[in-house]
């Protein structure tokens, strides 16, 4: 049996250094005349330890990393030598720490398997819900999605079996499955991963939602940002549609159901479902007026389920164990797991799959092992750019929609962005409306020209120009944000602006520059 | 990146290719870029002309989208991460470094044509940040070094 070693073809892993690491390991292996069989999986989502090195042994997988292209020929000896002692050995992967606490459901796959491989998927469990679903009237599969209590996981937390019911039972000669993939909150990358690592999960998942009400079409907006989930997806496609997993009559049941992919091009409004509606449909990416709900006049004007790539991805395992299975992990409304991503100045950055209910200092402190350059941290941004900064005293809030709520935040998309000592939240504050003016789409006025308004009131502030009345015209114009405006992006930029105000007050007082040349 | 010169009859084979697609001015206009390296005022009539709409419409689309240029960029695109995670890690002072030995602000190319640098929200690469983005390469866990190499790479 030859040496087969696993190097992960994620965008995370190639960013540092993936494929030069798997390209040496390979010019190693010819070297030594010995052969060796370099698999290319997802990423587990131990970014930290990128690139990861796994060494198959008949006890299990084996860790190394992060590796070099240095490491390549002391790996390889390590490897040869039944997955023996390096300095980057970390021990069975499945113990290393950060993975073992998680709770995987719908990453149970990802960084385990080749994800172009559909013999691989199925020796997993891929398949098993459509499989399950097949077995169900239409109805069945949608009672399955509302007791599970799934949620939308993109960020509004609407409950995914109720919209499921609203597309199903609306009459139309055409019906759509739209599968939000433009993952633009800085700090997630759960959608990217899936994509990546695991992309028949998502097919799987988008094909139920099509079968359970009755959408025969279904398309995947990815931003394009992400070029390597957009090759990777088109890829899994093709080898679904070859083994008519999707296309006419799917798995030789009588429905019928297609994918198609559309590119986005760098707009982050779109990430809102009415705004990615207009850009599928060809338009410049503006928001709509709800109602009508996407659910009655969606895509093209016909009924469309329009759902984040993790709630689709979540299906297949709902439809495999069952509602109640899903349902048992979480807190209060929020049901089953959600992938939480670790990111900005911490140490041990990644994904962390787990159910709801962990307290912010857990995940942070804990799982995270705090920041990455060593200092205090000083505040977390929860939820990606339109999500609230949090201090330290906030950090019993258990993850989870409700409790995230109740303290003017929100949990979005499931983005901890951490910051040390050294971050100005009046600097930060700034940016969340500065990029609020660069990415409105235009269509309300708070938005629009508030959000422009709000950057030079900040600028005000730091240069100590009335700071007090600009300071109470800056909460003034928040509220006409929140309130004026049709979608999150002028509706929640309030969040992380005003709560660097009130919980960072000291960053916006008169600068220390300034007061000394007084 | 070497781009094709502008062909009126490439152009209209490329609209045609796409035209049958739902929503087809998305992909259509991708495929123009990819091709000739911005969109060319010359494009809009005719995408303008097979997709039924007028020529005002056309040039809203492509405003409205940060991806699509108006003007050919340099042989290299720098693009650098901006947002929050990448903020938290010593982003704001590479792009300042990055500005600086190029003598250029967002979304300029150099005098010679070598490079244009542009900022992006979010390569999702937010786990090992600071990201950028060489030609569609993504690099993450930046620092000077790193960001000097990418910029005498670029400057060739």
């Amino acid at each position: 049996m030859s040496l087969r070693l696993y190097v992960p073809r994620d965008a995370g892993a190639l960013a540092v250094g993936a494929d030069e690491v798997a390209t040496a390991l390979s010019v190693a292996a010819q070297r030594r005349n010995v052969a060796v069989e370099i698999v290319r999986n997802g990423s587990h989502g131990l970014f930290w330890l990128e690139p990861l090195v796994e060494v198959v042994t008949p006890g299990g997988r084996i860790a190394y990393g992060p590796a070099t292209v240095a490491d390549a020929d002391s790996l390889l000896e390590a490897a040869l030598n039944n997955a023996g002692p390096h300095a980057l050995r970390l021990g069975p992967t499945a113990e290393i720490p950060f993975l073992k606490r998680q709770t995987r459901l719908t990453f149970a796959r990802c960084g385990l398997t080749d994800p172009l491989s559909l013999a691989d998927y199925r020796a997993h469990g891929g398949y098993k819900g459509l499989e399950k679903a097949l077995a169900k009237t239409q109805a069945a599969i949608i009672e399955d999605v509302t007791q599970s209590g799934l949620r939308g996981r993109g960020g509004a937390g609407f409950p995914t079996g109720i919209k499921w019911k609203t597309v199903a039972d609306a009459a139309a000669p055409q019906k759509y499955i739209v599968c939000n993939a433009d993952e633009g909150d800085s700090g997630t990358f759960a959608d990217r991963m899936i994509m990546e690592g695991d992309p028949f999960v998502l097919i799987e998942g988008m094909t139920i939602a099509g079968i359970a009400v009755g959408a025969t079409k279904g398309f995947i907006y990815i931003r394009s940002e992400y070029p390597h989930a957009v090759a990777t997806i088109l890829a899994a496609i093709g080898i679904a549609r070859r083994e008519h997993l999707l296309g006419t009559g799917v798995a030789g049941s009588a429905y019928d159901f297609d994918i198609e992919i559309r590119v986005g091009a760098g707009a982050y409004v779109c990430g809102e479902e009415t705004a990615l509606l207009d850009s599928l449909e060809g338009k410049r990416g503006m928001v709509r007026a709800k109602p009508p709900l996407p659910a009655h006049h969606g895509l093209f004007a016909r009924p469309t389920v329009v759902n984040n790539v993790i709630s689709l991805a979540s299906v297949p395992t709902i439809l495999s164990h069952g509602a109640d299975a899903y349902r048992e992990f979480g807190m209060g409304r929020s049901r089953g797991t959600m992938p939480i991503q670790l990111a900005g100045n911490v140490k041990y950055g990644g994904l962390f799959e787990t159910a709801f209910g962990p307290t912010l200092g857990e995940l942070v402190d804990e799982i995270g092992g705090g920041t990455a350059s060593g200092r205090p941290v000083r505040a977390v941004q929860v939820g990606g750019p339109l999500g609230a900064y949090f201090p330290r005293a906030l950090f019993d809030t258990p993850f989870d929609y409700e409790a995230f709520a109740a303290r003017d935040g929100l949990i979005g998309h499931g983005g901890i962005v951490v910051f040390d000592d050294t971050v100005d939240m009046a600097k930060q504050a700034r940016f969340a409306m500065e990029f609020c003016a660069i990415e409105s789409c235009g269509k309300c006025t708070p938005c629009r020209i508030g959000s422009t308004r709000g950057t030079e009131v900040i600028d005000k502030i730091l240069r100590d120009e009335a700071r007090d009345a600009n300071l109470a015209l800056l909460t003034d114009l928040c509220a006409t944000l929140k309130f004026g405006s049709l979608c999150a992006l002028g509706g929640f930029t309030p969040y992380p602006v005003m709560s660097a105000v009130n919980h960072f007050p000291e960053d916006f007082g008169p600068r220390p520059s300034l007061a000394a040349a007084e | 990146m070497q781009r094709a010169p502008w062909n009126r009859d490439r152009a209209q084979a490329i609209i045609d290719e796409h035209k049958h697609l739902d929503g087809a001015a998305l992909p259509m206009l991708h495929a123009l870029q990819h091709e000739f390296g911005h969109i060319a005022e010359e494009a809009l009539p005719l995408i303008a002309h097979t997709l039924n709409l007028t020529r005002a419409e056309v040039h809203g689309i492509v405003t409205f989208y940060h991806d699509f240029r108006r003007e050919p960029a340099g042989r290299h695109v720098l693009k650098l991460c901006r947002a929050e995670a990448c903020q938290s890690r010593g982003g704001e002072a590479l792009a300042a470094h990055a500005k600086a030995r190029l003598k250029l602000d967002w979304h300029d190319t150099d005098a010679i044509g070598s490079v244009t640098l542009e900022p992006v929200f979010c390569l999702g690469l937010c786990a090992c940040a600071p990201a950028a983005m060489l030609d569609g390469r993504v690099i993450g866990r930046l620092d000077r070094a790193r960001l000097d190499n990418l910029l005498d790479e670029a400057g060739r």
